[in-house]
């Protein structure tokens, strides 16, 4: 009971940082962007890759995906997003689903189309119980814990860097109104340029941590596009705690409908999302004043 | 001109789209031996026309359109493998069941943003495929819904390998539905749905009934994508988890951006058009195809359809933002 709620909650944190990005590029810029697990599966690959052919350490690995993701996402920006922006929602989801569709088959080129096997280090196999005695059994596996500590720990630098930062109010100011927070000097295209790069090395470094929970192969991005869709759709795209809770909602949910009901399966998680959107529709957690 | 007859005038059969129907009935029996993918094109473009309805002229950015598809399919070779295998019997139950259906999702997709409507039709194509998956007893699950036979249509002709009969009878329901779509967004209704597409709030204003509209269109418009799924499932006696899969309604998108949007047409051309290019490509390179259509996809977006079309405004100044 306790180990659903654990491994529920790494989970619902994996979800949180592979999405975040998602969250602000689509509160900031209203672009639907179906391309975003591709960044996902870039960290990922990267770190199975350095791992087994380089033989590079695992904590090594984490910062350069997390690197690498962030620069080809950056290059992508400046490149290719930038232009659709100002394009109606359809195109973009054309455009977007499009560049998926060739990440997909550029994985399936590159590294073959079998599910990759991450080697986790020693000290982050196994699994600790406590309360091993009552009923409240406590399983942990080390990994999990691992990702929790990393997610919670980027989740509160989020959190500072949004609300104590020169950077952060700059980035608030023109997700509630990019009109207005141009007119008071401030640039709008460098503050997206410079979120959507973090937005996506998040992303590449949550698919490093991820891929030996998730599972990775070239059909990762639109296998998990719908998860981080769903976080973004309910959260709201106004703040980051809206996302953290859907997010940690949405693995609590996953993982104890698998569990408790094998044969719905993710039947469980589709439903509860329709029902939150037809009766929030704008998302659970919305903070209201800003643009919508 | 007076608004009446401009109206009428744009409703009126043009000499070449009679050409282009006839044409269409013939090429089965001139090419006999590309009936199959005859077939197919008129199944994909009736899907393709069925989604154009929604998304071209309500403007509702639908990314689960296969749910309709699959449960018209689903519907259509149950029907058939339990009850009756006449096929335009089948054909009615198929279009019932997914109408009842579209009845229903309409009501889901009324409040929201683009975003919270993208959701939540995605999601009901999920839990479609999920329930066709984990009900195996019924469906068949993961391995599809086998032996589906099919009796001779009309009583007469059988259903033969080469796909001559299945081209004519797609092609035959094709016309009809695309006739009944023609006369749908032509009629009042059609105008009033344009309006809404173009300015929801001042549709509102002067008094068009938005909610019921838009719950109309989507009825009628998954009633068409059911029939898709019938045909698809009778004319091959398969049906399988794939038709409610994500590439189904990513795949007839791309056929209507390909073809163009607000234009009925648009739907079968971009049917041939995708239809034709995922055949050669598939071709060439059978594992990796989606790369190319993605490039494709990418390329489209970026430089507009208007302007890929049109070979010779390549080297001009780009004029028109986002012009589909």
């Amino acid at each position: 009971m306790l180990t659903l709620l654990f491994d529920g909650v790494a989970y619902g944190m994996l979800l949180f940082i592979l999405a975040v990005g998602l969250c602000v590029t689509m509160g900031l810029m209203n672009f639907i962007n179906l391309a975003h697990g591709a960044f996902a599966m870039l960290g990922g690959y990267l770190t199975v890759a350095l791992m087994q052919r380089y033989g590079v350490p695992f904590l090594m690995c984490l910062p350069l995906a997390f690197l690498a993701s962030a620069v080809v996402g950056a290059l992508l920006e400046r490149t290719l997003y930038r232009s659709m922006y100002k394009k109606p929602h359809l195109d973009q989801v054309l455009f977007s689903i499009g560049l998926a569709f060739m990440a997909v088959a550029s994985a399936d080129y590159l590294m073959g189309s079998q599910q990759q096997i991450m080697q986790l280090p020693d000290w982050l196999r196994g699994r600790t119980e406590l309360f091993a005695d009552t009923p409240f059994v406590l399983g942990m596996g080390h990994y999990r814990l691992f990702i929790i500590a990393v997610c919670a720990a980027l989740t509160l630098g989020l959190q500072y860097v949004l609300s104590a930062t020169r950077f952060g109010s700059r980035l608030r100011a023109s997700v509630d109104d990019p009109r207005a927070a141009s007119g008071l000097g401030i640039n709008v295209n460098v503050v997206f340029a410079a979120t959507f790069a973090v937005g996506s090395g998040l992303a590449g470094l949550g698919g490093a941590l991820g891929a030996e929970v998730l599972g990775l192969d070239p059909t990762f991005p639109l296998k998990f596009m719908v998860y981080f869709l769903i976080v973004v759709a309910v959260g709201g795209t106004t703040s980051i705690t809206g996302p953290l809770l859907a997010a940690l909602l949405l693995g609590i949910a996953d993982v104890a409908g698998k569990y408790y009901i094998p044969k719905l399966g993710a039947f469980i998680v589709y439903t509860l999302m329709i029902v939150i959107l037809i009766w929030r529709p704008q998302g659970l957690f919305v903070r209201l004043g800003g643009k919508s | 001109m007076t608004a009446q007859k401009s109206l009428l005038h744009a409703a009126r059969w043009q000499p070449l789209e009679l050409v282009f129907w006839v044409m269409a009935f013939v090429m089965p029996y001139v090419v006999g031996q590309h009936a199959l993918i005859i077939n197919e094109i008129a199944i994909v473009a009736l899907f393709a026309v069925s989604l154009d309805l929604i998304l071209g002229y309500t403007g509702i950015v639908s990314l689960g359109h296969a749910a309709f598809l699959g449960f018209g399919a689903y519907s259509a070779a149950l029907f058939a493998k339990h009850v009756n295998p006449d096929p335009l019997l089948g054909l009615a139950v198929g279009m019932a069941a997914s109408t009842v259906l579209g009845v229903v999702c309409s009501f889901t997709i009324m409040r929201g943003s683009d975003l919270t409507r993208l959701m939540v039709t995605l999601g009901t194509a999920l839990i479609l495929l999920e329930l066709a998956n984990k009900w195996g007893d019924l469906t068949g699950g993961a391995d599809g819904l086998q032996g589906v036979i099919m009796g001779p249509l009309l009583g007469q002709f059988e259903f033969d390998l080469m796909g001559q009969i299945s081209a004519w009878y797609s092609l035959s329901v094709l016309f009809i539905l695309f006739v009944l779509a023609r006369r749908l967004v032509h009629a009042p209704l059609g105008a009033t749905l344009k309006a809404v597409r173009d300015n929801r709030l001042r549709a509102m204003a002067i008094g068009i009934s938005v909610t019921s509209r838009l719950a109309v269109v989507y009825t009628v418009a998954a009633g068409m994508a059911g029939a898709a799924g019938a045909l698809m499932a009778q004319t091959t006696g398969f049906a399988s988890l794939d038709v409610f899969a994500l590439d189904r309604s990513a795949d007839v998108m791309l056929m209507l951006a390909i073809g163009g949007v607000g234009w009925l047409y648009g739907g079968i051309a971009g049917a041939v058009a995708f239809k034709l290019m995922y055949d050669v490509i598939a071709n060439i390179t059978p594992q990796y195809w989606t790369f190319w259509i993605g490039l494709f996809l990418v390329v489209l977006v970026l430089v507009g359809r208007e302007r890929l079309i049109r070979p010779w405004t390549w080297l001009g100044p780009s004029r028109g933002e986002g012009a589909s």
